[in-house]
């Protein structure tokens, strides 16, 4: 992994000689030793320890976004700005386009920039600094300049009733910006060590929260400060039969659905690909190649959605193995309703129903 | 008159028919209503300006006209109100962010222009709708997602809006209604009808960066566009002077002018607008910084009292009231008593309730209806979803 010399030069970012195995390395420690060191968190919590941790263990690094100073809308940032200052910890103004470009200028002075949207919903005004600059300024200066120390933090997805305007997945958007990193996680303890990876990558990186899951998803959280590699995939659950593929809040109704089919004799496999761009093709081609079917599984609109890209790739490096067309169980082609969200989302059943069609197919 | 049509139907009549087109059932209690003899008013306080001549603070009401304000926000505060307990029993779903408080704005400006001019706003929208002439069926029905709802149910409280009087909504997202609003004001210049637009923002809206791009460009192009923030002081948990280097909204503009109104006093709203509609069709765009409040929290989810002082809230309850202010200068008029002011309020109350009941029986919106609107009819993409039960996605 590349680092910039912004980055290397600093003394204090002793985690950047981190290399890809020693993070594995670590994160093959967290889950060894979570059970024994662990508190019970939930996803908010843990977002919420990953940036104390961030905050003390580098001292370059700024907590920033609407109403963040006083804990944000989720508590996600609660105490930051008491602990560290309101100097390190700040709320903006109600202007999404300036966050990320005052993020951006921050990050390219060798800060860690950790920058909060509000709602995914509302990165939109933003698009352009991400995908325009932050995404594209290394390239183009020739390595000169890069805004590494970026993270964009914002939860995405639906809640059951959050209507049009508070339920948006829009991963797929910035998976086409080659230049960013896109993370989710699934869980407190996925959340922690994802997001202290990504603010510590040297790589501008937009992190999105599965809001649904901030109070209800509560795990075993390992109190120390750890990291979970970036770009790796992680196999949930084995399986023979089939592979699912998916990401984020939408991992527990796949399980759900694993858990479903087995009864009917059908034994899945189910992977969280946890980093979207760039992917860990590997961990999916295996699995894929040693089942013989494939389904994916997002809340945002199946055209154009990353299950796409996965289906392509899938088709093309698997295509002898396949068994089954590979099947996509997402959004509907629709904006976000607010009613009927139950029809609009990929739910469990349909799930079921997919992997039932693709196993017998 | 622009609430005359909120009279309700009796309950059991044809609940989906609109009640716009439902002639007025109700009869005015007392000869005041019906006064148009002239009370000449102040003010509450001064306009201040930017780079423009102030209007006067004498105003010219009258006893019908001061019934009629009062009447209007009554039902308005009695609407919020319900739709807030209407929210707390799960009834309505989504996100959902009440006006009371600010209607002496929505009432002060629909009296001082017609239902040609446009205006459009973010999603504290109900009592806009209602001032522009939406009914509290279409209203509640909205709010609970049901067919007959001012947008079929599939808008819920954020999505308001009234074509046939140029309400245009209704906007999620902070800002983005400013820039619209413009466009708006463009095309209205060119039909040379003597209409303008107003468009409505908060003042955590006006540090977007979109309110400057609009800003340029009425400028620039002359439109007829009335920029008005509602400045309630707060966005979300930010009071405006965290927020804002200049919380003086209305000399935002520096090359457009500029008035700060008392957005509690609804003659000064209405005397505000009527100046800044003259001056809009003559020399292009102008702001009104309202300055007004609300009562409740920002949204549902917001108490409302963890960034302010509750003394603060019910100081402004006591001093400043929009509907208060109406009570006292009718007494002061000897137009009505206080018990017949209190039995207007029993009447809002009431309307407001059948208006729930009959909301209530509006069916929800057929399952369909999740695929319609996506692409003209015809015109679009296959819409398909990966579902094999619940909806059969033939699609119109
Ligand atoms: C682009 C965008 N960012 C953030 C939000 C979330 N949000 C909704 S309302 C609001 C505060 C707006 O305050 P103000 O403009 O003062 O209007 P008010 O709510 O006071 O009427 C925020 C931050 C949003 N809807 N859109
Ligand atoms: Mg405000």
């Amino acid at each position: 992994m590349g680092r910039s010399s912004v980055m290397s030069r600093s003394r204090l970012m002793n985690w950047a000689s981190h290399t890809r195995r020693s993070r594995s390395h670590q994160y093959q420690q967290a889950f060894s030793t979570s059970s024994e060191t662990g508190k019970s968190l939930n996803l908010y919590s843990a977002i919420n320890q990953a940036l104390h941790i961030a905050l003390e263990t580098d001292p370059r690094t700024y907590v920033f976004g609407e109403d963040v100073g006083f804990g944000g809308v989720f508590r996600c940032t609660t105490g930051l700005a008491d602990r560290f200052g309101k100097k390190r910890v700040f709320n903006t103004p109600l202007c999404e386009q300036g966050i990320v470009g005052f993020g951006i200028g921050l990050a390219a002075m060798g800060n860690r920039a950790v920058a909060e949207i509000q709602f995914a919903d509302y990165i939109f005004p933003a698009f352009d600094q991400i995908v325009n600059e932050a995404a594209k300024f290394r390239y183009r200066s020739g390595n000169q300049f890069n805004c590494g120390g970026l993270t964009i933090r914002a939860p995405y997805g639906a809640v059951g009733h959050g209507g049009h305007y508070h339920s948006q997945s829009p991963e797929a958007f910035f998976c086409h910006a080659p230049g960013i990193k896109v993370v989710i996680p699934r869980s407190p303890r996925q959340a922690k060590g994802l997001l202290l990876s990504c603010i510590r990558d040297p790589n501008p990186v937009v992190f999105f929260e599965p809001k649904w899951l901030y109070r209800l998803s509560v795990e075993e959280v390992p109190e120390h400060d750890f990291m979970l590699p970036l770009s790796e995939a992680e196999v949930i659950r084995e399986g023979n039969d089939i592979t699912l593929v998916g990401w984020g809040a939408q991992l527990s109704v796949m399980e759900q659905a694993c858990l479903d089919a087995e009864k009917d004799g059908i034994s899945c496999e189910l992977i969280d690909l946890r980093t979207l761009i760039p992917w860990d093709k590997d961990t999916v081609e295996a699995s894929v190649k040693k089942t013989g079917r494939l389904l994916i599984s997002h809340e945002a609109p199946v055209t154009g959605g990353f299950g796409a890209e996965i289906a392509a790739s899938i088709v093309e490096s698997c295509f002898l193995r396949l068994e089954a067309p590979v099947s996509r169980v997402c959004g509907l082609d629709t904006p976000f309703p607010l009613v009927f969200e139950p029809f609009y989302m990929p739910t469990k059943n349909k799930i079921l129903d997919a992997i039932k069609t693709t196993v017998n197919y | 008159m622009a609430l005359s049509r909120l009279s309700s139907s009796a309950p059991g009549s044809n609940l989906l028919k609109p009640l716009t087109s439902a002639p007025s059932l109700r009869r005015s209690f007392s000869a005041a209503a019906d006064d148009s003899t002239p009370i000449t008013i102040e003010t509450s306080l001064p306009f201040t300006s930017h780079v423009c001549d102030v209007p006067s603070r004498t105003v010219e009401t009258s006893p019908k006209e001061l019934m009629k304000f009062f009447r209007d926000m009554a039902l308005m505060r009695r609407m919020e109100i319900a739709a807030d307990s209407l929210y707390k029993s799960k009834l309505i779903r989504g996100f959902c962010h009440l006006y009371d408080g600010q209607e002496a704005v929505a009432i002060g400006m629909e009296a001082a222009i017609t239902k040609k001019d446009c205006i459009i706003t973010a999603y504290r929208d109900h009592c806009t709708f209602l001032g522009r002439g939406g009914t509290l069926l279409q209203v509640f029905s909205e709010l609970m997602g049901r067919q007959g709802g001012c947008s079929k149910g599939k808008g819920g409280s954020m999505h308001f809006y009234k074509k046939d009087s140029g309400f245009y909504g209704g906007h999620g997202i902070v800002g983005a209604q400013v820039p619209l609003g413009c466009g708006l004001a463009f095309a209205q210049k060119y039909s040379k009808d003597e209409t303008v637009t107003f468009a409505l923002y908060g003042d955590g809206a006006a540090n977007q960066g979109q309110l400057f791009e609009a800003l340029n460009i009425s400028a620039l192009w002359d439109l007829p566009a009335i920029l008005v923030c509602e400045n309630n002081h707060y966005g979300m948990g930010t009071a405006e002077w965290r927020a804002a280097k200049s919380p003086a909204y209305y000399k935002r503009g520096d090359y457009v002018p500029g008035l700060k109104v008392d957005g509690m006093d609804v003659f000064a709203v209405k005397q505000a607008c009527k100046f800044a509609k003259e001056h809009a069709l003559k020399n292009g765009p102008i702001i009104l910084e309202m300055d007004t409040y609300r009562y409740h929290g920002h949204s549902m989810s917001d108490p409302g009292s963890t960034y302010r002082t509750r003394d603060e809230i019910s100081g402004v309850r006591q001093e400043r009231d929009p509907i208060e202010r109406i009570r006292k200068l009718i007494f002061a008029h000897d137009i009505a008593t206080e018990k017949e002011l209190k039995d207007i309020e029993k009447e809002m109350r009431k309307e407001v309730d059948e208006a729930i009941a009959q909301a209530k029986e509006s069916p929800m919106p057929d399952p369909s209806e999740l695929f319609t609107n996506v692409y003209v009819k015809g015109y679009g993409v296959e819409s398909y979803g990966p579902d094999r039960k619940e909806v059969r996605a033939v699609l119109p």
